[in-house]
């Protein structure tokens, strides 16, 4: 079985344990996800499953809005790889999956090393955790727009006083005088912050609850509450 | 949507905590785990402050100590460690935060009861 999971940030409250310490936790929507493709090493060279997540229009009742939906919200090619194509005689290429899938808008990998018990069309819950598990998360920081350095790089500022004028902020000396006569590479300063993916590393799996597919991990989560994380296995746990 | 998610996971009210306001005299009954003996204790004061927010919910207890030392303490509403709160009385109070109490001694550190 993997340890893998894509899910949504929901937000942030407290729990208490069993001592009735109050913990801080990210609430996180996880799952279902389902197996979409496996690499193998034969083929890909390497192996890995990729999972989906969050099936489209699922809350549409009627099938041909929904299948007008999906068509819209998914591109052929993703469609395609996610076998909802019907193969007709000019295209025997078009592949089903070897059990069926949703359409699924979300597609990410994650590194397996022994895939002999996975499938194709397999579902996988939240309950791939239990409480106790370490985790890592990955999700795409909040943007900040173009930062500057106090806020980016944790510049201290000028003072305030003592006939300082619009120096507040500023990043004080960038470099030398005329050796080198120049600014040297990768010298901090402003410019855009966030947006990027970040990873919290060994997380406590705090709570686990299958029945509303919701996982509650210990402190904070990278990303934007609806933000899209993946979570696996700690690679600070593997051995 | 995701509000409703969130509070599944919350711990649900104490039904043994009656509502509490500010300036009311209770007595906090607080269970605590000495070795692996669990009992409860008393903490006896006047509740100085309270700060709703649900599962976060919040207050703090003034009591004068031996001494004539004050001791507040602050307890979350919802932790499983209150076994229960008594409201001994309720008092007359015009502000949500009591901390004028803090700089009186005495007689003039009670408040009038509410009638």
């Amino acid at each position: 079985m993997i340890k893998g999971i894509i899910g949504k940030k929901v937000g942030m409250t407290q729990v208490f344990d069993e001592d009735g310490v109050a913990i801080p936790v990210t609430v996180i929507q996880a799952g279902p996800c389902w197996v979409t493709q496996i690499k193998t090493e034969e083929r890909d060279g390497y192996t890995a499953v990729q999972l989906g997540f969050e099936e489209v229009a699922a809350d549409v009742a009627d099938e041909k809005v929904r299948q007008r939906k999906v068509a819209r919200r998914l591109k052929k090619p993703h469609r395609g790889h996610l076998g909802l194509l019907e193969p007709d005689e000019k295209r025997p290429e078009r592949k089903k999956l070897s059990n069926p899938v949703p359409p699924l808008r979300y597609l990410r990998e994650f590194r397996v090393e022994d895939i002999s018990e996975l499938e194709e069309g397999q579902k996988i819950t939240v309950e791939v955790f239990e409480a106790g598990d370490r985790v890592d998360v990955v999700g795409i920081s909040k943007g900040r727009g173009f930062a500057g350095t106090i806020k980016r790089h944790g510049f201290r500022r000028q003072p305030k006083t003592h006939g300082q004028s619009d120096r507040e902020r500023a990043p004080g000396s960038i470099g030398s005088t005329s050796t080198p006569g120049r600014v040297r590479k990768g010298t901090r300063m402003a410019g855009r912050m966030g947006g990027q993916r970040v990873t919290s590393l060994n997380l406590e799996v705090v709570v686990v609850d299958p029945e509303r597919n919701l996982m509650a991990v210990k402190g904070s989560v990278p990303g934007a509450q609806g933000g899209l994380v993946t979570i696996r296995q700690s690679v600070k746990q593997r051995s | 949507m995701s509000n409703d998610l969130i509070k599944s996971l919350e711990a649900p009210p104490n039904p043994n905590i009656p509502e509490l306001r500010p300036g009311d005299v209770v007595r906090v009954h607080v269970r605590i785990v000495e070795g692996n003996r669990e009992r409860v204790q008393v903490f006896p004061g006047t509740i100085i402050r309270l700060r709703k927010g649900g599962n976060n919910a919040n207050f703090t207890v003034r009591r004068i100590a031996s001494h004539g030392i004050g001791v507040e303490r602050t307890f979350l509403l919802r932790s499983p460690r209150l076994e229960k709160v008594e409201v001994v009385r309720h008092s007359h109070v015009r502000r949500a935060q009591l901390y004028f109490l803090r700089n009186r001694r005495g007689k003039r550190a009670t408040l009038k009861e509410k009638r």
